[in-house]
């Protein structure tokens, strides 16, 4: 029940959480921060002839900042000094404000700003010294190329012929062990989406759809796409299946564990309504559970109808959050059929989520893959899947660490976000993100354009692959498969011991 | 075509050549269970199938016409597209599930979660009809489409013992041949008053179920029947309160600019 609405009718308690300063002497009134700000904070004072802000309507975007012309405005936290508490914090007392005036569900965007312990920042990667050289990768070959697919369990070569004899099922080669996490069209612009599906094919390898359908303007980057199939079935038609080059179920999300998604009606335009092929207007609800998976055998059913569906010409990935049982889930995953598993760490970020569940559902990525690897080799079935993890990678040497843990690719979202312009404000769900972000609003949209888009991810991949190279070659290895799951490559920091053996790694000095 | 001893994919295998030859009618005979019939076939062949298919028959199908000479199993027309499926019996559960076009038609009864989160989209309306009854989960999260019961099975004064209907629905119409209580509904789903336009889709619907399976369209059609349509179009618009003061709708200024 809503108690109280602050809408200018009522007080409300909250304080503003940011406080625009902007310097009148450098300001020239060109109007540009009112144009920029999609939240409705800047405006031009008619009485003063000059900007004033609606500080509580601030989400410190960063927007105005940028499109300044005279640096004349700055942003800051605004400082309330409540009276010191560990426990009872300031956001803690803000999110009980909020709620005891809206009498809703907090939600949020973006991924957990929590202080997870990130095992990344604790681990080391090794180099070669005098004994084993390192190799320099502007003079040398060094390969990044990855394979993801099913392998077989042995190979069997004619020995005459020196042809392979064991057929392989469907392989999808990347250039480079980086891919572009799900991110639907209704989540984010349909220009952002472009922009994804253009990047992966100038990089040389993939996007995904989220589960939000794929615009047929796209159909012609299939192959570098991967088409999800979540609950919602949004999008899902035969066309759509076929012109993926992988087809990825969607079981859970890092940022929202074991919850479904909603993308609330005023989001879902014309064009949404298009891709997702639903009524304009319609909340777009994908409930947690797929109502035909209530098991292991379940899960197995579907993935076979998928590879019924398209001719076994592709192959199937399943993507579950990190949780508690990972292993043990990855495991059953594997053995029901699927060729790729894609596992999303607490810190996986997303367009909306309550609140409580993003920043309290889930572990962080570092442990689970490090558990689903070890449990996967232990049993023997680690060739039969490849592993995808996402779930807040910010780095190249995050990636490295990952594949030394057993990773076969990253996912990344948040970074490609970043990318592109995005600061982290934390206001998707709201869809006024002034980044054209995002966002379905049509004029916010054309704020990204997605040949300019595109090329900004494809350097950021870029210079990460050159960045991995380097560190390769810091550690004398020139491909990528040499290093996949070589714990010997990494020392940890700072970990205890319990910490140091579910990662499966040393401590540095051993 | 003889499908005994056929493991599903060399059986799906020769369907597709088959269609691809051009096929316009294929008779399955001694089918056991195989699943995925008619998955990835995109034409309007005609399939008969003796024997009982599997699980997931025609799911994600675009196109042909599936006749089962017999009961079907769970998953039937899983993420259907376009196409029909006419079954002789009685169908298993989730009968259905998110398709977003094509038709079918169960003579007999039907299992769990019916019709789940079925969408339509344009003039995509899928449409299931049902002779007899339903378990529970009936048209949950159903965003479009068409579910009929006509429950022909049910004796004198017998009801639809579903609960749970329409949980989350928030598209789509259920017509109930019969009566359901309030405790059986779902709280966005309510009871609306039949029109002429119901009639004349019933009938049309009906028509076709006696075609198929017999009976008395006439008999069928005196009712009463009880439509159900969501209340609301978004029945969570209210769930949330956004984190960002900004956010949400904005803090009006007063006075200037
Ligand atoms: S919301 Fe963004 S654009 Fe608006 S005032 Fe704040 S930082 Fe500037
Ligand atoms: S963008 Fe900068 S210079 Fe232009 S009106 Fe705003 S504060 Fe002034
Ligand atoms: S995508 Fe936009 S709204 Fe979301 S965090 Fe980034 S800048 Fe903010």
């Amino acid at each position: 029940m809503i108690v109280t609405s602050h809408n200018g009718h009522t007080k409300s308690y909250l304080k503003p959480r940011f406080r625009v300063d902007i310097v009148d002497e450098r300001c020239i009134r060109c109007g540009c921060c009112v144009e920029q700000c999609s939240f409705d904070s800047m405006y031009f004072d008619t009485q003063y002839q000059r900007i004033g802000s609606t500080d509580e309507n601030c989400v410190a975007c960063h927007r105005c900042v940028v499109f300044c012309p005279t640096q004349a405005i700055t942003i800051h936290q605004m400082s309330i000094e409540y009276k010191h508490n560990d426990h009872w914090r300031p956001d803690v007392i803000e999110d009980i404000t909020r709620q005891s005036e809206t009498g809703g569900v907090l939600i949020t965007g973006m991924g957990s700003d929590k202080p997870w312990t990130c095992y990344w920042d604790k681990l080391c990667l090794n180099a070669s010294q005098v004994t084993n050289p390192s190799i320099d990768p502007l003079r040398e070959p060094m390969e990044l190329r990855t394979f993801l697919g099913r392998k077989p369990d042995r190979l069997e070569i004619d020995p005459r012929t020196m042809e392979m004899k064991t057929t392989m099922g469907p392989q999808v080669r990347i250039e480079t062990p980086i891919m572009f996490s799900a991110m639907s069209y209704g989540a984010v612009s349909l220009n952002v989406h472009e922009a994804l599906a253009r990047a992966a094919s100038l990089a040389g390898t993939l996007y995904n759809t989220g589960e939000g359908g794929l615009h047929p303007k796209l159909f012609k980057y299939g192959p570098h796409t991967i088409v999800q199939v979540a609950s919602g079935r949004f999008g899902v038609h035969p066309a759509y299946l076929d012109v993926g080059r992988i087809v990825e179920i969607k079981i859970g999300q890092g940022a929202k564990p074991g919850i479904g998604g909603h993308l609330p009606g005023e989001k879902v335009s014309a064009t949404v309504a298009t891709t997702r092929m639903i009524p304009q207007g319609t909340d777009a609800l994908s409930p947690a559970p797929q109502h035909d998976i209530y098991s292991i055998e379940d899960l197995s059913q579907l993935i076979h109808a998928l590879k019924e569906a398209t001719n076994y010409t592709k192959p199937i990935s399943v993507k579950i959050a990190a949780v508690h049982n990972s292993a043990a889930i990855a495991s059953g995953i594997a053995r029901a059929g699927a060729d790729m598993i894609a596992i999303d760490g607490i810190r996986g970020s997303t367009g909306a989520a309550p609140k409580s569940i993003r920043d309290n559902v889930g572990i962080p990525i570092e442990m689970a893959l490090a558990s689903v690897d070890a449990r996967l080799r232990a049993e023997g079935i680690r060739n039969q899947v490849s592993l995808v993890v996402a779930g807040g990678f910010r780095t190249s040497a995050d990636v490295v660490k990952a594949i030394a843990l057993g990773a076969d690719a990253v996912y990344i979202g948040t970074a490609a976000l970043i990318s592109i312009g995005c600061t982290v404000c934390q206001a998707c769900y709201t869809g006024r993100c002034a980044w054209g972000i995002t966002t379905t609003d049509d004029k916010l949209t054309k704020r990204q354009n997605p040949e300019i888009a595109a090329e900004r991810m494809a350097n950021l991949l870029h210079s990460w692959s050159h960045e991995i190279k380097e560190m390769l070659g810091a550690m004398g290895i020139n491909s990528i498969e040499s290093l996949r799951g070589n714990r010997l490559h990494l020392r940890g920091v700072g970990l205890t011991r319990a910490e140091a053996d579910i990662l499966g790694v040393r401590l540095a000095g051993e | 075509m003889d499908a005994a001893g056929l493991h599903y994919k060399e059986l799906n295998a020769r369907l597709r050549n088959a269609v691809a030859a051009g096929a316009q009618r294929i008779e399955l005979v001694n089918v056991h269970g195989q699943r995925y019939i008619g998955t990835d076939l995109d034409s309007t062949v005609d399939i008969h199938i003796h024997g009982t298919p599997g699980n997931d028959l025609g799911a994600f199908m675009d196109g042909p016409r599936i006749t089962v000479h017999a009961h079907a199993q769970d998953g039937c027309g899983n993420t259907m597209n376009q196409g029909e499926i006419v079954i002789h019996g009685h169908a298993g559960d989730i009968l259905g599930l998110s398709a977003r076009g094509g038709r079918i038609f169960v003579r007999d009864s039907v299992g769990y979660r019916t019709g789940i989160h079925m969408k339509q989209y344009q003039d995509a309306r899928p449409v299931v009809v049902v002779g007899g009854t339903a378990q529970d989960f009936l048209g949950e999260y159903m965003a479009g489409g068409v579910l009929v019961l006509l429950g022909l099975t049910l004796g004198a004064g017998e009801t639809h013992r579903s609960r749970f209907i329409g949980t989350g629905m928030h598209g789509g119409v259920i017509y109930l041949r019969g009566s359901v209580e309030d405790h059986q509904l779902g709280k966005e789903v309510g009871v609306a008053k039949m029109g002429a336009e119901d009639t004349a889709l019933l009938s049309e619907l009906v028509g076709q179920y006696v075609a198929y399976f017999g009976g008395d369209a006439d008999a069928i059609l005196s009712g009463p029947f009880t439509k159900l349509v969501p209340l609301y179009l978004r029945p969570y618009g209210n769930l949330y309160a956004p984190t960002h003061r900004g956010a949400q709708g904005v803090v009006r200024r007063i006075g200037r600019g």
